[in-house]
């Protein structure tokens, strides 16, 4: 299998110090072929093809600025080169520049400016170059986009969609790896979603640009060249709900985005071990879905969450404690984190380290005392 | 090998201030740029404006040294300003307005109670911005730059015919979101007004630690764009610098950075102690720079106003602040119920359950 061309994955023009890494590529692609086309199959029409995320989201994003006028597509490198990533490819040929255009090159820029078209009737769908490089615009983000519908009482909505690639295992240089998603779940006004596969990230995307909320929409860039079987348009689950991508009776695996992947290996493992793991993919971080996940684990009696991001105040504490309080008589055991170390995200030859594995998260479940 | 040089003009603005009516209340002979003095009808209407928003002003700030608000920072001293931008606005203009403005919403037609909830602590944003086309006042400095550019930008993709205006002090001239709100409106030929009120100050931080810059006018040169430094405690110079500005953002021709060259006569708000650092001798100096004072010579000399009409307008001023006062005298109604209503536009379960805990500890207390 082959890396389909222009969705080189650590294209960074701004770091020509990055090498293409095939390899890192390939094996995401292959990866993705294999697990979830057995885990979640969603209808696939009659003219049903192999969609990578790159393409569903590019297809979202199209048939998003045709249905709706007030869609506006603009960043760093969206217009002509189509992103780093390919996933505006063809949008501006298609749509013209007052539709979808290259910004300058600054991020608090785009979500300001962004935050002033909202208000004056339009939807942006605007992108974070990269995870890191949202950064700049955190202020931005925080201080306006989230609060600014409560601040006026609900006079002004602001249906912005900002679109971040990002975590790791891509081989990326430093600043190009980085989850980031607790700083946006923890701002009261924001929406976050997260897709794990081509299908979600098509009709997810759809549905976040038609939110009135801002949402802030991640992208797994290592999930970014995974193929599903399906034509598009799809429409999955809805936005704010999580799912049941796999049954199982003793663990409730929670995952979203990259490490949706790595739950479905682990749960593949543990039934050869006759370990009955069921996997969550939670697909909208805030809201949280405390419905479908409650359900879950009072059935299994243990939890489990696998994130890149930094264990210490990262979002699988959250989602630990909220679980706990609610469901704290239906559990045999602490639930768990399974998340990066409390370390800055490493270089490429170490990453392998650092990320949560398979191993990693069966070695954590057997750390429970399962006598109980 | 040789490089293609521009060819397209680069001007810095003129050294000397744009002014029309100078301190004394004569005409000045100083260029304006091809601008041209407001008739006596608008000056009149300014000068109304001015004295109405200088009496506001230091009934609130009284108001505030009473506990009847939090905070409030006055722009006492920069009524030319204030009222001279705002004033040039069209019905279908935009103000992006700062912490620092309430006198531009004022004159906007924003009610008393409207602007001042935020300073009260009733909410954050009183006011409807879709009824007066003004949008909540920004404290985070120079994030609301970048808001006028992007309501401008949609504005021309949508064919309006309509201008933003927003206002930034010097302390904000130095936060990056100015930088790259003057380049994405000069890059997108936004129809924007960045009107800079450089009233010397940044609380206690003076201008020549803000800048090294010969002037904060100048900076629009090097994004591509027509900087213009009025006199900004002439209303009749800064009317007709923002007027024209505004008329040529929505002519097509991008937008315009004005800077007003001002003084903050109060402290930043009544919790600053300005007496450490800077003494009273420059703030006597700077009254002899009065916007009301001049503006009045000005217009008894041409016969515009006489003694009835200043009378008349004074008597006004007294009837706002007795309308602040009352405003201000009345407890607001808020509802703590309102903290979970407007947070999402899609209702969210978790909210609703907090929103449960708070309604068991209203009704334990005894609240209706
Ligand atoms: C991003 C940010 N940093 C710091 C502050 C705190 N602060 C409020 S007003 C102010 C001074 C601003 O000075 P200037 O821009 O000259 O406006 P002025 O108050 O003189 O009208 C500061 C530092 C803030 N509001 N926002
Ligand atoms: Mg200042």
């Amino acid at each position: 299998m082959s890396v389909e061309t222009g969705t080189d994955p650590t294209t960074d023009p701004a770091t020509d110090s990055t090498e293409v890494d095939d390899e890192t590529a390939t094996a995401a692609s292959a990866q993705g072929d294999t697990a979830t086309g057995t885990a979640r199959a969603p209808e696939a029409g009659p003219a049903a093809s192999s969609v990578t995320m790159t393409k569903a989201l590019n297809q979202a994003l199209r048939d998003s600025l045709a249905d709706d006028d007030t869609v506006l597509v603009f960043g760093e490198d969206v217009g002509r080169l189509g992103g780093v990533f390919r996933v505006t490819e063809g949008l501006r040929a298609e749509f013209g520049s007052n539709r979808v255009w290259d910004s300058p090159l600054a991020e608090s820029g785009i979500i300001g400016t962004a935050i002033g078209m909202a208000m004056n009737g339009m939807r942006p769908v605007v992108e974070m170059q990269f995870d890191a490089y949202a950064y700049p615009a955190f202020e931005q983000i925080v201080s306006h986009a989230a609060k600014l519908r409560n601040r006026t009482k609900g006079r002004v909505s602001l249906p912005i969609t900002i679109r971040i690639p990002y975590a790791g295992d891509i081989g990326g240089v430093e600043h190009h790896s980085d989850s980031s998603e607790a700083y946006w779940t923890s701002t009261p006004g924001l929406t976050v979603v997260t897709p794990s596969n081509p299908a979600d990230a098509y009709s997810l995307l759809r549905e976040s640009i038609a939110a009135d909320d801002p949402v802030v929409f991640m992208e797994p860039k290592s999930r970014y060249w995974m193929k599903e079987t399906l034509s598009l348009p799809v429409t999955t689950a809805p936005m704010n709900r999580a799912q049941v991508i796999r049954e199982g009776t003793d663990v409730t695996l929670l995952a979203y985005g990259p490490t949706v992947q790595t739950a479905l290996e682990t749960a593949e493992a543990g039934a050869e071990h006759g370990l009955s793991i069921e996997v969550i993919d939670l697909r909208t971080l805030s809201p949280f879905d405390d419905e479908t996940v409650s359900e879950s684990v009072r059935k299994t009696s243990r939890a489990a969450i696998i994130h890149e991001a930094a264990q210490f105040g990262g979002y699988g504490a959250e989602v630990a404690a909220r679980l706990t309080e609610r469901n704290f008589t239906y559990l045999s055991a602490p639930i768990l984190r399974v998340a990066g170390f409390d370390v800055p995200y490493p270089s490429p030859k170490l990453e392998e380290f650092y990320l949560p594995t398979v191993e990693r998260v069966l070695d954590a479940l057997e750390s429970w005392d399962w006598e109980l | 090998m040789t490089i293609d040089v521009p060819t397209t003009g680069r001007s810095l603005p003129q050294l000397q201030p744009i002014s029309f009516i100078g301190a004394d209340g004569r005409l000045t002979d100083t260029p304006t740029e091809g601008l041209r003095i407001p008739s006596d009808a608008t000056l009149t209407g300014l000068y109304r404006q001015m004295v109405l928003v200088r009496r506001f002003e230091a009934q609130v700030t009284h108001l505030t040294r009473q506990g009847r608000l939090a905070t409030y920072p006055s722009a006492a001293g920069q009524e030319a300003a204030e009222v001279g931008a705002t004033t040039a606005l069209a019905p279908n203009d935009w103000l992006f307005p700062t912490y620092r403005d309430s006198a531009a919403l004022l004159t906007r037609g924003v009610p008393v109670a409207e602007i001042l909830a935020a300073f009260r602590g009733d909410w954050h944003c009183g006011f409807d911005p879709h009824e007066y086309h003004a949008s909540p006042a920004a404290t985070p400095l120079a994030t609301q730059t970048l808001h006028a550019t992007g309501f401008a930008m949609a504005a021309k993709l949508k064919g309006e015919d309509a201008a933003t205006l927003t206002f930034l002090g010097d302390g904000a001239s130095s936060e990056g979101d100015t930088h790259e709100a003057f380049n994405f409106a000069s890059v997108w030929q936004t129809p924007t007004v960045f009107v800079l009120q450089n009233n010397q100050y940044a609380i206690s931080t003076p201008l020549r630690e803000q800048t090294n810059a010969t002037m904060l006018a100048d900076r629009a040169a090097g994004y591509g764009m027509p900087g213009l430094r009025v006199d900004g405690n002439d209303v009749a110079a800064v009317f007709a610098a923002v007027s024209a500005a505004l008329e040529r953002g929505r002519n097509g021709d991008g937008p315009t950075l004005i800077e007003c060259l001002t003084y903050r006569m109060e402290s930043h708000t009544n919790s600053d102690d300005p007496t450490k650092y800077r003494d009273a001798e420059e703030v006597e100096h700077w009254k002899q720079f009065d916007p009301i004072d001049r503006l009045e010579k000005y217009l008894r000399q041409s016969g515009a106003l006489d003694d009835a009409k200043v009378a008349e307008v004074a008597e006004a001023a007294e009837t706002l602040a007795a309308s602040v006062r009352d405003a201000m005298n009345q407890e607001a109604e808020v509802d703590p119920r309102e903290l979970f209503a407007h947070v999402y536009a899609t209702p969210r379960t978790a909210l609703a359950e907090q929103q449960q805990v708070l309604e068991a500890e209203l009704a334990a207390a005894g609240h209706a």
